[in-house]
């Protein structure tokens, strides 16, 4: 089978963790996922919660470890083992290649939203001004008022903070794309709003994959699902 | 990929009985921020002592590369190389600034003495440039002339950094920066070494106890226990999917705020 069309694909993943402090308690989570996602598409996993969703998420991140199986993408115009890469091979494809908005903001202390959206695109190299420019497109985009541009998020919303992060996420254009529950605390505009990036970076060439909770953003922006099932339901 | 600027494999080191170092390997690659952490007496510290040279293994090796690229055994170089590395490519954070900073002489003569030790010998230009630094580090330079007693602890600490990062090293050694600091101060430190670090493309050795700053500032981590590396990786891999117990236990222990 020919995988030179797919911008992300595993093998054989599997995962499971070892909780050594509750007696080295063995919890299985995934087993055999074998995903392929291609440029301009946006697959939405799918399944019942607690089957392993967010685990794969993190596993095609690099932050979790996969455990067996292999973890291909297409990075620089070469397929890549990010299962095999090193930690500073790792950072290099996630500062140009993959991207990923995870659910919650990890706030730093002192440094306004407007910087945090721009950090990504100046670790690519764009000028600090342009990538300012950009970010503030974004974030007057996803209607977060420029009063709050300058500001640390820490203190603000949940809604707010998820804005921010997705700001992060989309603005350097990474070629694939990983979106953990994008819009869980955004209202209807703002909804809309991600559905448009979303539609926007398909069309731009990016592969994206996500946890879409919200039956109806799910139907607008994915292409096709692909289901997670927990383990011991699987065949 | 560029080759390390330190390279050391096979180190062990003994106190007694006591194992500080039970083959040791770390690398550092430019502009990589490195964290050892581990809790008291895992020999984290003594690493640290000798990567920077301060103190002798009993075994292994720790190859220093220069500028040009050739690369030099740390402890085959003399204590007058060493010295001068240390003023140059070099630098190191101490955890008490009363270690790194010459309480006896001016602010600015602190920051300036670095750079006179480089051959910068023009004083207006090095008055200047002690000025910047003090801006960058966020203190006052109306308080260029005072002596660093009179100033907090973490005004301290910010001023050991401007001393050591005016002469642009490209490898800085930081020992537990934030220890014995208030929390609202370390977190006003922290941020302020993330972004100088990040600015500059300096490669950091850090040691600390401290779960949180390594996560914000560290590429990758060494977690060490009695004398080992029991595990290393990318930052966010090693504290959100610890695999060794040791590891496990360290990330369980922090309290989230």
């Amino acid at each position: 089978m020919s995988m030179s069309d797919n911008a992300l694909w595993t093998e054989g993943l599997g995962k499971s963790f070892r909780l050594h402090l509750q007696g080295g308690l063995r919890i299985p989570v995934l087993e055999n996922i074998d995903l392929a996602v291609r440029p301009g598409e946006c697959v939405a996993l799918s399944g019942p919660s607690g089957a392993g969703k967010s685990t794969l998420m993190r596993c095609l991140y690099g932050n979790y470890g996969a455990e067996q199986g292999r973890i291909w993408l297409r990075h620089g115009g070469e397929a890549v083992e990010l299962t095999a890469a090193d930690p500073r091979a790792v950072r290099e494809i996630r500062r140009h290649t993959l991207g990923y908005v995870s659910q919650f903001l990890r706030v730093i202390p002192r440094v306004g939203a407007l910087d945090i959206v721009a950090e990504p695109l100046i670790a690519r190299g764009a000028a600090p001004d342009a990538a300012r420019a950009r970010a503030r497109e974004l974030l007057l985009r996803l209607n977060l008022p420029e009063r709050l541009h300058h500001l640390p998020p820490a203190t603000f919303s949940g809604g707010e903070q998820q804005r921010v992060n997705l700001a992060r996420g989309f603005a350097p254009g990474y070629p694939i794309l990983l979106l953990d529950e994008p819009t869980a605390s955004l209202d209807a505009a703002n909804r809309a709003v991600v559905i448009g990036l979303i539609a926007e970076a398909r069309r731009a060439g990016t592969a994206l994959i996500g946890i879409f909770h919200d039956a109806e953003v799910r139907d607008q922006v994915a292409g096709r699902l692909f289901e997670v099932l927990p383990i011991q339901d699987a065949a | 990929m560029s080759a390390p600027l330190l390279e050391a494999s096979g180190l062990d080191l003994a106190f007694g009985a006591v194992r500080a170092l039970d083959g040791v390997a770390i690398d550092i690659h430019p502009g990589e921020v490195v964290a050892i952490v581990g809790e008291s007496g895992s020999g984290k510290s003594s690493l640290l002592r000798v990567l920077a040279g301060q103190m002798r293994p009993d075994a292994g090796t720790v190859l220093y590369r220069d500028p040009a690229g050739h690369a030099h055994p740390v402890h085959g170089m003399g204590e007058a190389a060493l010295r001068r590395l240390m003023r140059t490519d070099w630098g190191f954070v101490h955890q008490n600034a009363r270690d790194g900073l010459r309480m006896g002489v001016s602010t600015g003569g602190n920051v300036g003495e670095r750079l006179m030790a480089i051959g910068a010998r023009n004083y207006g230009g090095i008055r200047d440039e002690a000025t910047e630094w003090l801006k960058r580090v966020e203190i006052d330079p109306s308080r260029i002339d005072h002596l660093p007693r009179t100033f907090s602890g973490g005004m301290q600490q910010r001023l050991q950094i401007a001393r050591t990062l005016v002469t642009r090293p490209r490898l800085v050694f930081m020992d537990e920066p934030t220890g014995g600091l208030d929390v609202s101060v370390q977190a006003r430190l922290l941020d302020l070494i993330r972004a100088l670090v990040a600015d500059l493309g300096i490669a950091v050795l850090l040691v600390t106890h401290d779960i949180a700053a390594a996560r914000l500032l560290a590429h990758r981590i060494l977690v060490m226990r009695r004398g080992q590396v029991v595990e290393h990786g990318l930052t966010d891999r090693v504290l959100d999917d610890p695999q060794h117990p040791y590891t496990q236990l360290l990330v369980a222990s922090v309290l989230a705020a």
